[in-house]
């Protein structure tokens, strides 16, 4: 079996891409657990890398199209898939630096329809199905999630009003290591099937598997280890957001926002609806946060990520087109855009150290002023 | 340009009657568990320490078995 160096490039970029996912990631199943001391946060990103690893293991049925009909497949070339995942992972870093939780998937479609412009012009791209598929999920899924995470959090606070506070506490605390564990198990089954998909096609497109080939073993073993890994490195700038900069969030809180999560992920992976963990996720806080105290929620937080959802597909598609254009002028091109993607990490890693958020410093954020309760 | 409204509904639907069923469930649950401590600091329980218990026992057992049908969905 031998490999171009363009395939050698797709794989890899893909695995670096599946890294970023995972870390960027972390932060939908244990930010409020981190939170609200239900796992200690060393702890808690380890549960998530562990259970991701599993998850990427349980599900066996790799998505077959990896853009979900977004750009016309046949269009789909290794250079593009290459751009594609430059754009995604330059976003997932970026987005990082500033500590704000953007779906990966939207930043792997613009990255793909970005690239497939430049290779194939705007013919390729299914503009309908980018409203259908990524723009209206990424305004309901906040929704969904939200409004579920606020009737379940009222409901939780009213039921236990007048119980024993440490009980009710230390058991929230104990439902909520179930609750994110499910979003860690559901996240590993989703997302890792994703880089898997990116694998496997490129392999196809090369010759190097049978067209109606499944993933070999190699390629699952590979992608849930990476997301794993990703997931248990923690992205603590990511969690802090989520976790404290919101609300000030409570366990009953993140309990009621964790099952909203894991019930809204499994419910449209059943019925073969996407809608994106991060965006579940992010809404299922803010309604968990709204459900107790109106006045607790920092709203310029939720205008800060309403920026980066909106900008993540054109960002993506614009580094994406740049970079396929690039890598489509051969090997030296390639090489190029790997040189420049590295540099630009490098640097985005460097900025992250002016101001290191970690798992000991995740929790230190000043609470929210409370001028008025609801 | 086709938009899945009846899948998208049934999303809705189940993810908040099932989010608020479970954690309505584990709130009755732990509810339960907190009849059996007393403290001056607020009212008594409306129910015996047995009897909450018992609801405990039977609300978390519920909560349970939805959680386990989530793992099935998952690893189905």
């Amino acid at each position: 079996m031998s490999f171009s160096v363009i395939v050698v490039a797709v794989v890899m970029t893909a695995l670096v891409f599946d890294f970023t996912n995972g870390f960027h990631d972390t932060a939908n199943a244990m930010a409020t657990s981190i939170a609200t001391g239900a796992l200690r946060p060393r702890v808690a990103v380890v549960v998530a890398g562990v259970l991701n690893v599993v998850g990427a293991f349980l599900s066996i049925e790799v998505a077959k199209t990896i853009s979900s009909g977004l750009v016309n497949e046949t269009k789909i070339t290794p250079v593009v898939i290459f751009g594609g995942l430059i754009g995604a992972i330059l976003w997932n870093l970026l987005t990082w630096l500033f500590g704000l939780p953007s779906s990966s998937s939207h930043a792997l479609f613009g990255g793909l329809i970005g690239a497939t412009w430049v290779a194939a012009g705007a013919s390729a791209i299914q503009f309908g199905s980018v409203v259908s598929k990524v723009l209206l999920p990424a305004v309901f899924s906040p929704i969904i999630a939200g409004v579920a995470g606020l009737a379940a959090t009222y409901f939780a606070y009213r039921i236990t009003a007048r119980a024993a506070t440490d009980t009710i506490a230390h058991g929230f605390r104990l439902s909520q290591i179930v609750s994110a564990s499910m979003v860690a198990l559901a996240h590993g089954s989703n997302d890792g099937q994703k880089t898997m998909g990116i694998i496997t096609l490129t392999l196809i497109t090369a010759g190097s598997l049978p067209a109606s080939a499944g993933p070999p073993f190699w390629v699952i073993l590979s992608c849930g280890l990476t997301i794993g890994l990703g997931t248990a490195l923690g992205g603590w700038r990511i969690i802090q957001t989520l976790g404290k900069r919101v609300s000030e969030i409570q366990s009953p809180q993140g309990f009621a926002a964790e099952t909203s999560s894991a019930v809204a992920i499994l419910t449209s992976a059943h019925l073969g609806f996407a809608l994106s963990t991060t965006h579940v996720c992010t809404g299922s806080v803010f309604g968990a946060s709204a459900g107790r105290r109106l006045a607790s929620v920092r709203w310029g937080v939720a205008g800060q990520m309403v920026v980066a959802w909106v900008l993540t597909l054109p960002s993506a598609a614009v580094v994406g087109a740049l970079s396929a254009w690039v890598a489509g002028t051969g090997t030296f091109g390639t090489v190029l855009v790997a040189l420049v993607a590295l540099a630009a990490g490098a640097g985005i890693y460097a900025a992250s150290r002016r101001k290191p958020v970690t798992a000991e410093n995740v929790n230190d954020v000043p609470p929210v002023l409370v001028t008025a309760s609801v | 340009m086709h938009i899945a409204w009846g899948p998208l509904l049934v999303v809705f639907v189940v993810t908040f009657g099932v989010a608020v069923a479970v954690v309505v469930l584990v709130s009755f649950g732990l509810v339960g568990l907190s009849a059996r401590t007393v403290s001056p600091e607020r009212p008594p329980a409306r129910v015996s320490a047995r009897a909450g218990m018992i609801i405990a026992g039977l609300c978390l057992l519920v909560a349970a078995a939805i959680t386990a049908f989530g793992v099935y969905i998952i690893v189905g």
